[in-house]
């Protein structure tokens, strides 16, 4: 019983903080720029004019133009539905798991890809290909992590690691180390910041993403954009479940210790916000073709977490 | 009822060459395989249904005169009786409407049915003679197939490269099937189940298995045939051939490895994990570069093989190593996936063929636009695509997730060589399915989505019922092997069993909706609930926003960024699509080479972007070997040339020699 309402207080957590949280990101860019910005709760407004705003679509748009927005929406709600944020106690989790969570994250790119190329223009187009590339190699990238987190912890759900690593089955190993560098990297590419991508620009050789989606008014738009937003915060309640999950409520917590692990996520998740807005503010983004060195590398780290699992073992 | 449907595939194959001229017989011969499809179809699943051990055997006085046809269907027979005919039930509706479009359908009729029997009879095989007889069938009524559309220059080519291949192919079985007998020559499988060879003679045959079966199924290097042969048959063949010829292949490997031979060694299952990682990455790397539907189809076929083998490989090293549990979760693994790609290529191919009676056209670079003028295919498409792509809550998906679950047990083997082979198997296994959903991205991308490229595709229209109906039970089942994943597992437990020696349920622990592989801990899915959970989120995200927001919707012209451009070619194209891909995977494996001409300031000419790509397989393998052989085809040409005398002494060398040999065999 418990189960079931932690996991509806957790859906809809979700969905709730997400444009907080990036309206932080922004701010915290902002302030580190030298301007005001916006209030944090700008993203909620931005959302609400966009659905009161009528949709225009293309004349050679087909169908899975406007269904993507909901597709991809509901893929990535649904896969923030089962990463732990302030208890792991949900009811979803056993439904997917890590390897599963990744192919939610591939469907809804799936859609936004197809949706990019589905008017016919060239921008569309090329965000799709481009978009395609960085999945290409983020995705194994991720799949590697998890393999070595699975090696770590005997499970690839991410309630069962979370509550692995919360009862002190493992220790600060080199394996983790490198997987967190390995997850933070995919994280980067998967939300499309920098260095991967500018989530900020419009200007046309640069985008990947905003190619993408850049035949979207209205509605669709605003789907999109809470999707985008959604995504930051599941990654962001990744990271912390995954490589610091103190403070998570376990199965069977009484409400102070939900509250605290609701606090604590909170805590965390603005924490990650500052960390991801003090990163995007002091470097540059990279060129195209430098993608694959980046997410290469990304994926090695996360070959050698395993390597060095082995040999920590050995020796 | 079995052979009474095999009878029937001969009747019709016979009926269709006598009554070639009339226009009904297409259409009635591809109805009659239809029902004998169903019917085998029918037997398999009541076999499956059965206890685990139960076999039906029988021995048919046909062959040689001193030899029987000997015919046992278990239930690993069984199981694959159900791939083959569920994709051949498919593909026979679908050349009902289909093979009157053909060109020459005389040339598809009589084979089509021929093509069918002999897949069956491979299944049902129990001696070598009986085996190698219907492989033969298979192979060469497939052949007349690949050459039906005789004119046209490729597939004479791809014709004859297939032959020589599959030539190669059955001489490898048969020499296997020989080692596996012994010096007694007893050609039963009974007789071979039973006889225990050396380790040189074990490996022998284990080898000759992989080199004849899996040039069958397209392992890389031995793949070079299955792009040439599978898109030049005709669109439904082609399907049987993707789908099914090679799920047949990779039966003969499990019959021959797991259940001839029980006792193949780990090294093995290395080899066969390592050619599985490197077929799967090259198959869908060469499939992103391609242009033509049918060709990239074919080369995706190439890369589900290796998926499979991998799976395949593990389970033996697990075998080997005495982890049936894991074993047995491989081996399922494996054999789903055989089930879900015979069902979404089939799918697919079905889908190139239904483009190509609308258009005429089966290049990525003059389609587009197809959705909306071919609704019903483009949604069935669209199903398949995000089904190969490994894409939840659809099929692929399940069947990935147990290989990666297998894999992610890898470490617990015992060999060194193993626990650090099995990540890098893994990433290749990961690079092969993130890259699989780029590959589908992109054909369905460019063909039905967009503005049309050509004339072709701007007046495409929809194709006949019979022709989506096919397509739509195909797209179901993607749909439904997805979402109740559990059942189907159960079903392949009594498959398993007699191989892996442990009848293994893979939802042991968490009970039906949940797949929870050996242990609750380890991390599970649920397809089921997952479709469910998805749907009221996807169903109250719509309502919500058509609560809050507005509905009005307005068409307009696209935006693109204030670029009103009316070319349809101005659109990112298949070639623009893959450009990055290929600049970052491609530049070191096939040498991708680009060079842009511009031309001179006042020339009027247009600026011209050159592709170059190398195949390392074609150009490093065969193109040696063919040198090889031309080489010595010269030397040996001057003994056409000598004198009387020279050939005399030839002849007089070669009986001294002939005589030496016996005298020392004598002593």
């Amino acid at each position: 019983m418990t189960a079931i309402l932690l996991q509806f207080a957790h859906i809809l957590l979700v969905v709730a903080l997400a444009p907080l949280v990036t309206g932080w990101v922004r701010l915290v860019k902002a302030r580190l720029n030298g301007r005001c910005g916006p209030s944090p709760f700008q993203p909620y407004r931005d959302l609400y004019r966009l659905l009161q705003k009528e949709a225009v679509i293309a004349h050679s748009a087909s169908w899975i133009f406007r269904a993507a927005p909901y597709v991809t929406f509901a893929a990535v709600w649904l896969a923030a539905c089962i990463v732990p944020t302030f208890t792991t106690d949900l009811l979803l989790a056993p439904a997917a798991d890590l390897i599963a969570l990744v192919a939610l994250l591939g469907l809804a790119r799936f859609w936004t890809a197809l949706a990019g190329m589905d008017v016919g223009t060239a921008f569309g187009g090329l965000g799709s290909s481009r978009e395609m590339l960085i999945a290409s190699l983020a995705e194994p990238a991720m799949l590697m992590v998890t393999f070595s987190l699975s090696l770590l912890s005997g499970s690839t759900s991410a309630a069962h690691i979370a509550a692995f690593v919360l009862s002190g089955g493992i220790g600060l190993s080199v394996s983790l180390g490198l997987a967190l560098a390995a997850m933070v990297m995919v994280a980067i590419a998967e939300n499309g910041r920098i260095p991967i991508d500018n989530p900020a620009t419009h200007l046309e050789l640069t985008m990947v993403h905003e190619a993408m989606v850049l035949e979207y008014s209205g509605r669709h738009l605003a789907m999109i954009e809470a999707a985008g937003m959604v995504r930051l915060t599941l990654f962001m309640a990744l990271i912390g479940c995954l490589f610091m999950p103190w403070g998570m409520a376990r199965p069977g917590a009484d409400l102070a210790e939900i509250a605290i692990g609701l606090g604590a996520f909170l805590g965390k998740t603005f924490a990650l916000g500052t960390v991801l807005a003090l990163f995007e503010t002091s470097i540059a983004k990279m060129r195209v073709f430098r993608y694959a060195d980046f997410l290469g590398g990304a994926l090695l780290l996360a070959l050698l977490a395993t390597i060095f699992h082995y040999v920590s073992e050995a020796v | 009822m079995l052979i009474g449907a095999l009878g029937t595939l001969l009747v019709l194959a016979f009926l269709g060459a006598v009554l070639g001229r009339d226009k009904r017989t297409p259409a009635l011969v591809h109805a009659g395989c239809l029902v004998a499809s169903l019917a085998l179809l029918a037997s398999g699943l009541g076999h499956l249904g059965q206890p685990t051990d139960a076999a039906t055997t029988m021995v048919l006085p046909i062959g040689l005169p001193w030899t029987q046809a000997h015919v046992r269907v278990d239930n690993l027979a069984a199981l694959f009786m159900v791939i083959v005919n569920l994709s051949a039930a498919a593909a026979s509706g679908f050349g009902i409407a289909y093979a009157g479009h053909l060109p020459e359908p005389r040339r598809v009729t009589p084979f089509f049915p021929l093509f069918l029997f002999g897949m069956n009879a491979v299944l049902i095989a129990d001696d070598a003679f009986t085996f190698l007889v219907s492989w033969e069938f298979m192979s060469l009524a497939s052949w007349a197939l690949v050459l039906s559309d005789h004119t046209r220059a490729e597939s004479r080519r791809a014709a004859l490269v297939y032959l020589t291949m599959a030539a190669f192919g059955t001489f490898s079985l048969l020499t296997c099937f020989g080692v596996m007998a012994g010096p007694g020559g007893d050609y039963t499988f009974a007789a071979m189940r039973a006889h225990s060879l050396g380790p040189v003679a074990g490996s022998l045959a284990v080898l000759l298995a992989l080199l004849g079966a899996g040039s069958k199924a397209g392992l890389v290097p031995l793949h070079a045939w299955l792009p040439l042969a599978h898109p030049a048959a005709p669109s439904h063949v082609s399907a049987l051939m993707s789908g099914v010829m090679t799920k047949v292949a990779l039966y003969a490997l499990i019959r021959i490895l797991m259940d001839l031979r029980g006792d193949v060694g780990w090294e093995w299952g290395a080899v066969m994990m390592v050619v599985g990682g490197i077929t799967a990455v090259l198959g869908v790397l060469y499939a992103v570069l391609q242009d033509d539907i049918k060709t990239l189809l074919a080369y995706s076929t190439v890369e589900n093989v290796g998926v499979v083998v991998i799976g395949l490989g593990l389970a033996i090293a697990f075998k080997a190593d005495g982890k049936t549990t894991l074993a047995a979760l491989a081996l399922v693994a494996g054999l789903y996936h055989a089930i879900n790609h015979s069902v979404f290529k089939s799918l697919l191919f079905l889908g190139s063929g239904a483009v190509m009676t609308a258009t005429g056209q089966r290049s990525l670079g003059v389609l587009g636009g197809l959705l909306n003028r071919m609704p019903w295919t483009g949604a069935v498409m669209l199903v398949g695509s995000a089904a190969i792509s490994a894409l939840p809550p659809l099929n692929g998906f399940v069947s990935e997730w147990l290989i990666f679950r297998a894999l992610f047990k890898g470490p617990t083997l015992s060999h060194w060589a193993m626990k650090f082979g099995v990540p890098v198997v893994g990433a290749l296994l990961a690079l092969a399915a993130a890259l699989a959903a780029a590959g589908f991205v992109r054909a369905f991308g460019v063909a039905f989505l967009g503005r049309p490229r050509s004339a072709e595709a701007a007046a495409a229209r929809e194709v006949p019922a019979p022709m989506t109906a096919a397509m739509a039970v195909l797209a179901v089942l993607c749909v439904v092997l997805g979402a109740i994943p559990v059942t189907v597992t159960k079903a392949l437990d009594g498959v398993i069993e007699p191989l892996t020696g442990v009848r293994f349920s893979v939802s042991a622990n968490l009970g039906w909706p949940w797949l929870s592989p050996v242990s609750s801990d380890w991390g599970s899915y649920s397809g089921t609930v997952l479709v469910l959970v998805g749907l009221s989120l996807f169903t109250f995200t719509i309502a919500l926003v058509h609560r809050l927001g507005t509905r009005a919707l307005r068409r307009a012209d696209a935006w693109d960024c204030g670029h009103r451009e009316s070319l349809p070619d101005a659109q990112y194209s298949g070639q623009s699509f893959a450009q990055p891909l290929r600049r970052v995977f491609a530049a070191t494996i096939f040498r991708a080479r680009e060079r842009v001409q511009m031309p001179e300031p006042g020339d009027c000419g247009p600026a011209t972007h050159e592709v170059s790509l190398v195949d390392p397989v074609w150009q490093g393998l065969y193109a040696s070997i063919g040198r090889l052989v031309d080489y010595i085809a010269d030397r040996v040409n001057h003994l056409q040339f000598l004198t009387v005398r020279r050939y005399l002494l030839m002849m007089f060398g070669t009986l001294v020699f002939l005589l030496l040999v016996v005298a020392i065999r004598q002593q």
